[in-house]
């Protein structure tokens, strides 16, 4: 029995190819997609209540079976979200211990996040793992298939420890993946797995490289990729994430989207299109743009303080956006300062201010609200604002907002 | 002297009657850039602001001679517009559109690699030589001509960092916006090679992200082949790690693209790297400005 590993072996935990743009779908259904693409996954059940655990191990047909939270993070494993069970007492009491309660992992943040559903699984027998995953490369500008015999284990460790054990392909475009693709990475194994498993991986890889495309994929993850004692090769744990700039011509999968995981507020902000990260300090911030963004936080910090949130307005942000946004900041109750830093380019001032107003009218301000404005349309975007009776501090220069957010801040 | 376009640059604007195509070509056109042509798929015989508008862009070309092209087509259409350019013959295309798929521009992406042509963006303010031409969306007065190149991966902060320069008294030969999607057409290296070349150039200001190697690659590129002084600023210094404000620091990197790796491996090509933001135009003066 030593040597039998179940998916659910803590080294089995998931990875994470990290901070990637996009729509993340969960597991059951990124394997879902995965079993109509011909990728094989374990057999499988979902539940939201605890009623459903009978059906669930009839149609699943065990022992042992593996029960694993369905929650956007990695790190499942190590926070008790992935568990074996060896009976049905087993699984009702893992699945009961998860179901309505937070499961907070490394990536999750302290609260954690609610699990309201469960995949129940058959539990496979390993004999080896793989790492597969594909992302777009940057510099080659191709999609790049990842593959490593170190399955199971975080592949960022993998890349910086024994990048050797990294092995990759860059796809054409115009030749889509290859067999030989394949190739290059099966027959660089060692041992050398048999002919069977060998075709099994190779049809794997193709078919990772169809759901890739066709669902306009930002990153697919299978991590472990397994072979079984009997020579299957399945995927026992999958990620999908979904490039938001094609949502557009993927209808299908935003349904998929699950709002049980997102912040409220930042549920609020979607649904504007505005792209709004809550964070742990309290200065509430609106720029627009992600790099001013992202360095107006860095002043922030510079000054003693702590952002609130990321909140990036964009470019092509209309009044009614401007307006929702600095309701957004608003509405969140930690805030005890404001800053509004916007150089206008393809946004306009004007059409800032007036978003600001608006929603000024519909919500009292109760905290310090320091405005630093410059670019398209300047002059008339100020006159506005201070033709609104607003109480705002001005500042002129980035210097002055630090200035003025420590001062706010030696007050708190 | 400037780099890639300057008063000869013939534009033309693709998405000329949208509303945002419509608003930048007046502020273009203010800025005495010579904008020739526009383009707008059955809106052929109209103008915009006096500028005759094409149903193609090889219309465009064959008819006004524009040599430059500034896209604000919507996202679902701008790799259409980006190839039609390239094919037109424009070789300098500026793709300010924002949101375009990443696998759209993996195929564009491959398609221009080996052709004869320079794409800025896409998802960028554009490119402008103050005093010169402007093809973009930045706005014109903060800009003066001058002898600083400035590169940057983003729009506003590239704003925020010309703005700087100015008000400490040093003007720009040409400021690009390189785009901050995963895919964008040209990089650091390939604007520092220019740069080099520009005898009126003096001093390049580089402004990088978290994300990707793009600032490392540079660092090496700089501390190998580049021989005028270099300032960088680096954005996202205090992201919290797992949020997604940047962009994808891959495993294809090896793990990299952390703001500390980027100012390390800038400090160690003998970079000057400002950390605090408000402080770059002064920081520039110092370096630069007594060159």
């Amino acid at each position: 029995m030593t040597n039998v590993h179940y998916s659910c072996d803590i080294k089995a935990e998931e990875s994470q190819i990290g901070v990637l743009t996009g729509m993340k779908l969960h597991e059951y259904q990124a394997k879902e997609i995965f079993s109509k693409e011909g990728i094989p996954t374990p057999n499988g059940h979902l539940v939201d209540s605890a009623d459903e655990i009978p059906k669930a191990m009839r149609a699943v047909t065990g022992p042992p079976w593996v029960v694993k939270a369905q929650v956007h993070a990695g790190g499942r494993g190590k926070a008790g979200g992935v568990k074996v069970a060896r009976n049905s007492y087993e699984v009702a009491v893992a699945t009961e211990g998860m179901l309505g309660k937070p499961l907070a992992t490394k990536q999750t943040g302290g609260d954690g996040i609610k699990v309201t559903k469960v995949l129940i699984e058959d539990g496979v027998e390993i004999d080896r793992e793989f790492y597969l995953g594909m992302v777009v490369d940057r510099e080659t500008r191709m999609p790049t298939m990842i593959f490593s015999q170190a399955g199971g284990m975080e592949i960022e460790e993998v890349a910086a420890r024994t990048p050797g054990l990294i092995l990759k392909e860059h796809i054409n475009p115009i030749t889509g993946w290859l067999p030989y693709q394949a190739g290059n990475l099966i027959y660089s194994l060692d041992p050398l797995p048999s002919p069977g498993v060998r075709k099994g991986l190779a049809s794997v890889m193709a078919n990772v490289y169809k759901v890739f495309i066709a669902n306009d994929c930002s990153m697919v993850e299978i991590n472990p990729l397994v072979v079984t004692k009997d020579g299957k090769v399945i995927a026992v744990d999958a990620k999908m994430t979904i490039d938001d700039n094609a949502l557009f011509r993927q209808k299908d999968l935003i349904e998929l989207d699950d709002p049980n995981e997102k912040d409220p507020l930042e549920l609020k902000a979607e649904k504007y299109n505005l792209n709004y990260i809550r964070l742990d300090g309290n200065v509430g911030a609106m720029v627009n743009g992600a790099g001013l963004a992202m360095a107006t936080m860095d002043v922030i910090k510079a000054a003693g303080a702590a952002p609130a949130n990321f909140l990036d307005v964009g470019g092509g942000a209309n009044e009614e956006m401007i307006s929702k946004g600095f309701e957004i900041i608003l509405l969140d109750r930690r805030v005890r300062a404001i800053l509004i830093n916007i150089f206008g380019g393809i946004l306009r001032c004007d059409v800032l201010a007036r978003g600001v107003v608006a929603a000024a009218k519909t919500k009292s301000i109760r905290v310090p609200l320091i405005v630093r404005l410059e670019g398209t349309n300047v002059e008339e975007g100020r006159k506005i604002l201070q033709e609104s009776g607003l109480k705002f501090l001005v500042a002129k220069d980035l210097a002055e907002v630090a200035e003025l957010v420590s001062k706010q801040v030696q007050g708190m | 002297m400037s780099i890639l376009v300057d008063e000869n640059s013939r534009i033309v604007v693709q998405g000329i009657t949208g509303q945002e195509g419509r608003f930048h070509t007046i502020q273009m056109l203010e800025y005495k850039t010579v904008v020739a042509a526009g383009v707008t798929p059955g809106k052929g015989g109209q103008d915009v602001e006096g500028v005759p508008v094409y149903n193609t862009v090889r219309e465009a070309v064959l008819n006004e001679g524009v040599n430059v092209s500034c896209i604000f087509v919507p996202p679902a259409f701008a790799s259409d517009a980006i190839v039609e350019a390239a094919v037109a013959g424009i070789k300098v295309i500026v793709c300010i559109t924002e949101g375009i798929p990443v696998l759209d521009m993996v195929k564009v992406g491959n398609y221009i690699k080996d052709k004869n042509v320079v794409l800025i963006g896409p998802n960028c303010p554009g490119i402008i030589s103050p005093g010169k031409t402007k093809v973009g969306i930045m706005p014109a007065r903060i800009h003066r001509k001058g002898e600083i190149g400035v590169i940057s991966r983003s729009g506003t902060l590239t704003y925020e960092v010309v703005y700087q320069l100015t008000n400490a008294g040093l003007g720009q030969s040409t400021c690009i916006g390189i785009g901050g999607d995963p895919i964008v057409g040209t990089t650091f290296i390939d604007h520092l090679k220019r740069f080099n070349d520009d005898p009126d150039t003096k001093g390049v200001v580089l402004i990088g992200e978290i994300g990707g190697t793009a600032e490392e690659d540079a660092a090496r590129y700089i501390q190998n082949s580049f021989s005028k002084p270099v300032i960088a600023f680096i954005a996202g210094q205090t992201a919290p790690p797992g949020k997604r404000m940047g962009h994808a620091g891959a495993i294809i990197s090896g793990g990299q693209g952390k703001a500390e790796d980027k100012i390390r491996a800038l400090n160690e090509a003998g970079i000057t790297v400002v950390l605090n933001l408000a402080m770059l135009g002064k920081t520039t003066k110092e370096v630069i400005g007594k060159n």
